[in-house]
């Protein structure tokens, strides 16, 4: 929970002013960075977005975490909707940082980002390159699909990222991320993370 | 929705609270849980619920508009302006204890989350769908471990027992009702108590038998309510750990 000054400062927020120019609120034109789109815009910014990985799990970019909502342009910015994976995840302000960063890197002025709440995050948005970067990682993906879940209810079948296996137990529901649960794989006996289905 | 202005900021303060001061206590397990998994787990809950808790903030401090922001709400109220139910602050004792106090907020925090995914107010129904699924392995997780030890060894059972006994006088407080949450109800806007109540009994009833633990009748009349702001005495002592150094150093930030 950082004050609102280094919010504004992270979101874009108020743009600053380049050095000898006025800024006048309300006023594209004194706005500093503010631009019309081109059309090769919007493309670039997701090649750059695709390079920003995941802090947690390095091996998943942003874009395949399914955590990108929207791109688009506006009053004058690139506008990135970013929606949290967990309510209390440590890496989402820094997620936003990196963000930020990596597009102002890539030439993008002040742009915006939103946290957006709704639709909730699901792991069903994790793309198949993601699944499989995650596996590749020793993370196994989330199995089957987030809406076909019980309460009280019956467990995940989890495949081993090591040996493939599907006899596996959970040894926790809870890992070593707010995202992950820790199993234990029958066959070959490696513990391993599981990105859990949400 | 300015006529439920008031009522709305004091709803979302009751929210904020519960997972805010559930969030604290179980934190204090930390570094002394009984296992490495227990303390991952114990940690990780305690994390959702301070994030939901900042949700929850952050909406009420928009509708505040008094300059105060999720963080001076968290630290700079006192115990009489806290709005969480009495269940949350109670001490952890031991694990017992401290399982019996999750199962059974976890069951009302997972039905009441389920009914205000469907609110009229989408930005309550925003946070509580999100919540809803981390309350979703709360639950299964808490539940799983009344389980363990309601029907595991004659002394875990017996402390499970205890546990229950400690905490059970707490539910009148966390089941009922006031006449907020009665007009944000009939506005579609929070959930219906006496819904959420019973759901709440039909978990615990499940889950107690399938642990072989006898479901105690329904807890009588408590002369405190959170809801107002009447704590226990527990309350004030966490606070002046939690709050203690936006108390020393006030605006201090990272």
């Amino acid at each position: 929970m950082a004050n609102t000054s280094e919010i504004d400062a992270l979101f874009g927020g108020s743009p600053v002013a380049a050095p000898g120019s006025e800024a006048q609120p309300g006023l594209i034109a004194s706005d500093g960075g503010a631009r019309e789109a081109d059309e090769s815009d919007l493309p670039r910014a997701w090649q750059v977005l695709e390079q920003v990985m995941d802090p947690e799990v390095p091996a998943v970019s942003v874009v395949d975490l399914g955590i990108i909502r929207e791109v688009s342009w506006v009053d004058g910015h690139l506008m990135v909707a970013v929606t949290p994976t967990y309510s209390g995840c440590p890496a989402t302000e820094l997620i936003e940082s990196e963000i930020a960063k990596a597009l102002e890197q890539a030439g993008f002025r002040a742009p915006r980002l939103e946290r957006r709440l709704s639709p909730a995050w699901t792991t069903d948005w994790i793309s198949e390159q993601g699944r499989e970067r995650l596996r590749v990682y020793g993370i196994a993906p989330p199995s089957g699909s987030s809406s076909k879940r019980s309460l009280l209810g019956e467990k995940d079948e989890v495949c081993c990222p090591q040996c493939g296996s599907h006899d596996t137990e959970v040894v926790s529901q809870f890992g070593s991320t707010a995202c992950k649960a820790l199993y234990r794989c029958r066959s070959c006996l490696e513990p391993f993370d599981y990105f859990k289905c949400i | 929705m300015t006529d439920n202005k008031n009522d709305l900021i004091e709803y979302l303060l009751r929210l904020g609270d519960n997972a805010m001061i559930n969030g604290q206590r179980l934190c204090e397990w930390c570094g002394r849980a009984p296992a490495l998994e227990e303390e991952m787990a114990l940690m990780n809950v305690g994390l959702d619920l301070v994030g939901q808790a900042r949700n929850w903030y952050e909406y009420a401090a928009e509708l505040l508009a008094d300059g105060r922001d999720a963080d001076q709400l968290a630290f700079r109220r006192d115990e009489r302006a806290y709005r969480n139910t009495l269940l949350v602050e109670q001490p952890n004792g031991d694990y017992a204890v401290t399982t019996a106090k999750l199962f059974l907020f976890d069951a009302w925090h997972f039905h009441t989350l389920s009914a205000l995914s469907a609110s009229s107010d989408e930005r309550i129904a925003a946070i509580a769908a999100k919540g809803l699924k981390e309350v979703t392995y709360h639950l299964r997780r808490s539940g799983e471990w009344v389980e363990r030890l309601g029907d595991g060894t004659e002394q875990s059972r017996q402390r499970m027992l205890a546990g229950i006994d400690e905490v059970w006088r707490f539910t009148f407080d966390l089941l009922s009702s006031d006449e907020i949450q009665q007009r944000l109800a009939a506005a579609g806007i929070g959930a219906d108590a006496t819904a959420v109540a019973a759901a709440w009994q039909a978990t615990v009833e499940q889950v107690f038998e399938r642990a072989s633990l006898p479901v105690p009748q329904p807890a009588s009349y408590f002369y405190l309510d959170g809801k107002r702001g009447l704590h226990t005495e527990h309350l004030g002592i966490l606070l002046a750990e939690m709050q203690f150094l936006q108390r020393a150093y006030p605006d201090a930030t990272w």
